[in-house]
């Protein structure tokens, strides 16, 4: 062991001939295929790994799992850079770059270290005492100090570019994590035919077994292992999922986890990051094993201290050894237990320092019993643990000190259902309850079950109890004989002597924290964790809570059960945004929809704008144009004065069939539609239950049973899940059936005094305005493609749309605007089609904004007075219909060159605009080239009893002020001639 | 949590729309008078325990009165409308 920290014929789980280079803190180091971050330091030397979040005190590895409190690190790959990864955790490649957080400039030398000598000014709540006053530093002082001071790693401050995935996954038993127990579990289940999920953290199975290689069924552990895994392997039922963190349990069975896919690699390849999985399983078993807990005692923070149990896991897993003399201080037997095997191996054990009075003394090394660690020496490194027992005070020598407070059971999953453990005296720890999580079973020393032999036994129990429970058939099974020791433990948390005794390493919490907060009044545990921020770091006090629980009971004179306990919830470990969002991230998150018309609008230069997740042209650019305005108005000028085509498909379709179809529509809408003529078209107008309007648009009779429904592009989906609830709820016997036909029919619009003409260069049968009327609706052909044609207008002009399957969408679109063109017109987009439509004054979900009744909009005689429909009872409620109401008006600017603004607030001329003269507001407004001057449409209190009036309009978010006067909302060609032409 | 779908069986709640409580379905007749149309459209019951309320399966367009329990949060059974 001489000149290095690796111990020969150890640490099966490293290949000793595959070397790997890595980079920590800018130092070239070298460590093994098989090793974590912390092992390959450990057996380079580095003692330091980060430091402390408050006093920013050295730090070194503390653990050999998940729960590390200080090996917090920064990965850096390429321009990722992902903080707070635990460097027991993370595995090592060839190449990777790790960091250490929380220093500066470096971590031998950190000028805040500074904080550890201010630490009679840094206890809990000092934030909250210091920080008060003067009170105008808050912002500009405090707040960025302590941003920069505290907070664990750093972020690159650029987007997440790397690949995450999700997968859901189904089973008849999750079985979560593969130590003793749950591999008894997997097997028996496996072996009974049931579909099982093994999902184990670890990058293999085994769990505890690894660290301690107990013999099992007369063979040593790892080759009990290996025929496990091969069993496990060959059953085609069984799933097994290493590097899988099972991250919380949910409601209904489902239970999320967390995947190291690609994280250990150099070269990840295609392979995502991470994955983030929702498994549903009908039964689980939480056979997570236990979580060793340091004992508080002055110094217990200088690297080389150590929990006990995680000093054997780094001779046996990785065959290095974290120091070169050791001492053991524990209340319980496992601690002797590593003791003995750290002597076993070959190092050094300088004494065993046990609180109880009687433990044993027979042992190969000193063993200091009734006596306690009272404080270390070495700051950069330990070197010296004081030991005060009955002969007085002695100081050994030894680099590590290994702390045993006994274990707990790793129950989080258990409680994250608002289930609460509870107090097990034969463990000095909590436990789960039977039934905290429905389907859940607890097994082995998940359970408080610690011995080997108890732990094969008991995941093979919770096995059968779950197939039985599915009414599956659950063979018996043997487990092999393993070690059965039995676990002594005295409960001791905390020292009694002079000094900082840390209970939460991760955010510098001590006892006296603890019991500060308690003489404050925080002496409820939730108080206390808030006050002190004890387990609120990324380790989420997964050592520490429960010493700190012991530490608040003793303060206020309670019982550890009285109390109580902090809540758990998901996840158990960190889980990455980017892990839970997989797939959503950008265009994921909203994906395009695109119209067939798309890849040449965009060719035509035409900026696009959002409509849901539709993206429409908002103009189409001409040479010479500049402003989108300029743009605008020449478009409208051309529909107006020959013919434009725009895109309309966005428009929700739905097909309406049945002999009952034409009965259940008049129920929908406000009108009748049952009357209609096949051939004919009818505007209509939906209505919510509670009388406001949700939505509007045609409705179509193709034949006698046949309708076409058209909605808004906003509220497509809401009109067909209300279209689905009235059909479902109240007519479920009508003869009819509906269908969403929006993607399947590409639509255009063509609108202008040339509409027709354009039109018939394309129909193999032409129309004339005798043979389709305004407002009807015809099949048609062009080019032997059948389409549909409708005669409906959105913009006042003359005008069609016209439908073809979508898959000749784009051909149409192309032959339009040629057409189009030749004529004297052209496409079109949102910007003019909005002027156009307030022109007409035509509504949109602008106006229809979910408190608009249709006597607000001036269309009460749309509602028909003859039959029932939905919306309509509530619509004649008392306050719907009163005349003080908001109601559709037309406004425009009394001095023409003013613009007006959508959303603007309405005010009485006369009267200041404050909140008590406030009349109503703008819903739309666009400039109109048509009338030479800016019109909006809004709602006035009573407006349409007051024409000819004249309002202030005072926008004081855009800073405009100016004075309109209200008219009809119909400005141009309010007796449709255009149109109907 | 997972609910029955009467078309597609157990699924994620995350593939439903809520809407309220089953009370939805015993529409008043039109002129059943103001209060019964306030209670049918404002009142309801917010029971800890077991309640019957409506969800939209919007893959399959199915409605679904689910009875599940507010407290524990176990779903018992959904059953279509129709
Ligand atoms: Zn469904």
């Amino acid at each position: 062991m001489s000149g290095g920290w690796r111990i020969p014929g150890r640490g099966a789980e490293i290949d000793r001939a595959r070397p790997l280079r890595f980079r920590f803190d800018g130092r070239d180091m070298e460590g093994f295929a098989g090793d974590t971050l912390a092992s390959a330091l450990m057996a380079a030397g580095v003692r330091v790994v980060g430091r402390s979040f408050k006093y920013h005190r050295p730090r070194g590895v503390m653990t050999a799992g998940a729960e590390e409190p200080n090996a917090l690190v920064e990965v850096i790959e390429g321009p990722q850079q992902t903080p707070n990864v635990r460097a027991t955790v993370q595995e090592l490649y060839g190449g990777l770059q790790a960091r250490s957080q929380n220093r500066w400039p470096g971590l031998s030398f950190d000028a805040l270290a500074v904080n550890d000598f201010l630490h009679p000014f840094l206890g809990a709540g000092f934030y909250y005492k210091t920080f008060m006053w003067p009170r105008q530093f808050w912002e500009r002082v405090y707040e960025p100090l302590i941003r920069r001071a505290a907070g664990l790693g750093s972020l690159s401050g650029r987007a997440d570019e790397g690949e995450y995935e999700k997968a859901y996954a189904f089973c008849d038993l999750l079985v979560i994590g593969a130590g003793p127990a749950g591999l008894m579990a997997a097997l028996r289940a496996g072996r009974a035919g049931a579909d099982v999920i093994l999902a184990e953290a670890d990058t293999q199975l085994g769990g505890r077994l690894l660290a301690d290689l107990p013999e099992i069924g007369g063979q040593g552990a790892r080759d009990w292992l290996a025929g496990v895994r091969a069993e496990l392997a060959a059953l085609p039922n069984v799933r097994v999922m290493t590097r899988t963190t099972v991250t919380g349990a949910h409601d209904g069975g489902t239970y999320g986890a967390l995947e190291r896919v690609g994280l250990h690699l150099a070269d990840p390849g295609d392979l995502p990051r991470e994955c983030f999985w929702r498994i549903v399983a009908k039964r689980a078993v939480m056979a997570t094993g236990a979580l060793e807990r340091p004992i508080a005692h002055p110094g217990n923070d200088r690297p080389g201290v150590m929990l006990a149990g995680a000093i054997p896991a780094y001779v046996n897993r990785w065959g290095v050894a974290p120091g070169r003399r050791v001492v053991i201080f524990g209340n319980n037997d496992s601690a002797l237990s590593a003791a003995r095997a750290l002597t076993a191996a070959g190092i050094e054990v300088a004494a065993c320092v046990d609180p109880r009075p009687e433990a044993a003394v027979l042992e190969e090394f000193p063993v200091y019993r009734a006596a306690q660690v009272v404080g270390t020496r070495g700051r950069m490194g330990l070197h010296t643990v004081q030991v005060r027992h009955a002969g007085g005070l002695s100081e050994v020598q030894a680099d590590v000190l290994g702390l045993s407070g006994g274990w707990n059971p790793t129950l989080h999953l258990a409680c994250h259902m608002n289930g609460r453990p509870q107090w097990d005296d034969r463990i000095a720890g909590f436990v789960p309850r039977e039934g905290m999580v429905r389907g859940l079973t607890a097994a082995g020393a998940a359970a408080g079950r610690f011995s080997t032999s108890q732990c094969l036994d008991d995941g093979a129990r919770a096995a059968g109890e779950a197939l039985a429970a599915m009414d599956m058939a659950a063979p018996e099974v043997t487990p092999p004989a393993a070690e059965d020791a039995p676990y002594g433990i005295a409960p001791f948390w905390a020292v009694d002597a002079r000094g900082r005794a840390w209970l939460d390493f991760a955010n510098d919490v001590t006892t006296k924290d603890v019991a500060q907060a308690a003489l404050e009044g925080f002496a409820s545990v939730e108080h206390m964790k808030r006050y002190t921020t004890q387990g609120m770091a990324p380790d989420q006090g997964k050592n520490s809570n429960t010493a700190a629980l012991a530490v608040l009971a003793d303060a206020t004179g309670q019982s550890i059960p009285e109390t109580g306990t902090t809540t758990f919830r998901p996840p158990f470990v960190p889980v990455s945004i980017a892990a839970l969002g997989a797939g959503a991230r950008g265009k994921g998150f909203a994906p395009e929809r695109r119209l067939t018309s798309d890849a040449q609008t965009r060719a035509m230069g035409a900026p696009m704008i959002e409509a849901g997740l539709w993206y429409r042209p908002s103009y189409f650019p001409r040479a010479g144009e500049t402003t989108w305005r300029e743009s605008c108005d020449r478009e409208v000028t051309m529909v107006r004065g020959a013919v434009g085509v725009c895109d309309v498909s966005t428009l929700g379709k739905i097909d309406v069939q049945g002999p009952d179809a034409g009965r259940y529509l008049d129920f929908l809408y406000t009108g009748r539609m049952s009357s209609l003529k096949p051939g004919r078209i009818r505007y209509g107008l939906m209505l919510r239950e509670d009388g406001h309007v949700m939505d509007d648009g045609t409705c179509a009779r193709l034949g006698e049973g046949h309708f076409l429904v058209t909605t808004t592009t906003a509220a497509a989906g809401q009109v067909m899940r209300h279209m689905d609830f009235v059909q479902q709820g109240f007519c479920a016997d009508w003869a009819l059936r509906f269908a969403s036909v929006t993607e399947h029919w590409a639509q255009f619009a063509l609108a202008g005094p040339k509409a027709r003409d354009l039109l018939n260069t394309l129909l193999d049968q032409p129309v004339s305005a005798e043979s389709l009327p305004f407002m009807a609706c015809q099949p048609v052909s062009m080019a032997g493609v059948r389409g549909r044609l409708f005669r409906i207008s959105f913009s006042g002009a003359l005008g069609y749309e016209v439908a073809v399957p979508a898959r000749y969408g784009a051909a149409l679109f192309a032959r339009l605007v040629e057409g189009a063109e030749a004529l004297g017109g052209g496409a079109y987009g949102m910007e003019a089609l909005n002027v156009m439509r307030i022109e007409k004054g035509f509504i949109t979900h602008a106006e229809i904004d979910g408190r608009v009744t249709a006597f607000d909009l001036g269309m009460q005689r749309m509602v028909s007075a003859a039959k029932d429909c939905i919306g309509k009872p509530a619509s004649e409620r008392p306050g719907l219909m009163e005349d003080g109401r908001g109601q559709l008006v037309g406004l425009r600017p009394v001095d023409p060159s003013d613009a007006i603004d959508a959303g603007a607030p309405l005010y009485t001329a006369e009267a200041p605009a404050r909140a008590a003269s406030w009349q109503g507001h703008v819903t739309s407004a666009g400039y109109s080239p048509t009338l030479q001057g800016w019109l909006a449409l809004g709602f006035l209190a009573g407006g349409r009893a007051r024409h000819g009036e004249v309002v202030r309009i005072h926008d004081a978010l855009r800073g405009r002020k100016l004075m309109a006067r209200v008219c009809d909302p119909v400005f141009l060609d309010p007796e449709g001639r255009a149109m109907r032409g | 949590m997972r609910i029955p779908c009467p078309c597609c069986g157990w699924r994620d709640r995350r593939e439903f729309t809520y809407y309220g409580h089953e009370t939805f379905l015993h529409r008043p007749a039109p002129d059943a008078g103001a209060e019964a149309w306030d209670d049918y459209l404002h009142n309801r019951e917010n029971p800890a325990g077991p309640t019957r309320d409506l969800w939209y399966h919007d893959p399959c367009g199915s409605w679904v009165v689910v009875a599940r329990d507010t407290v524990t949060h176990a779903v018992a059974g959904g059953e279509g409308l129709a």
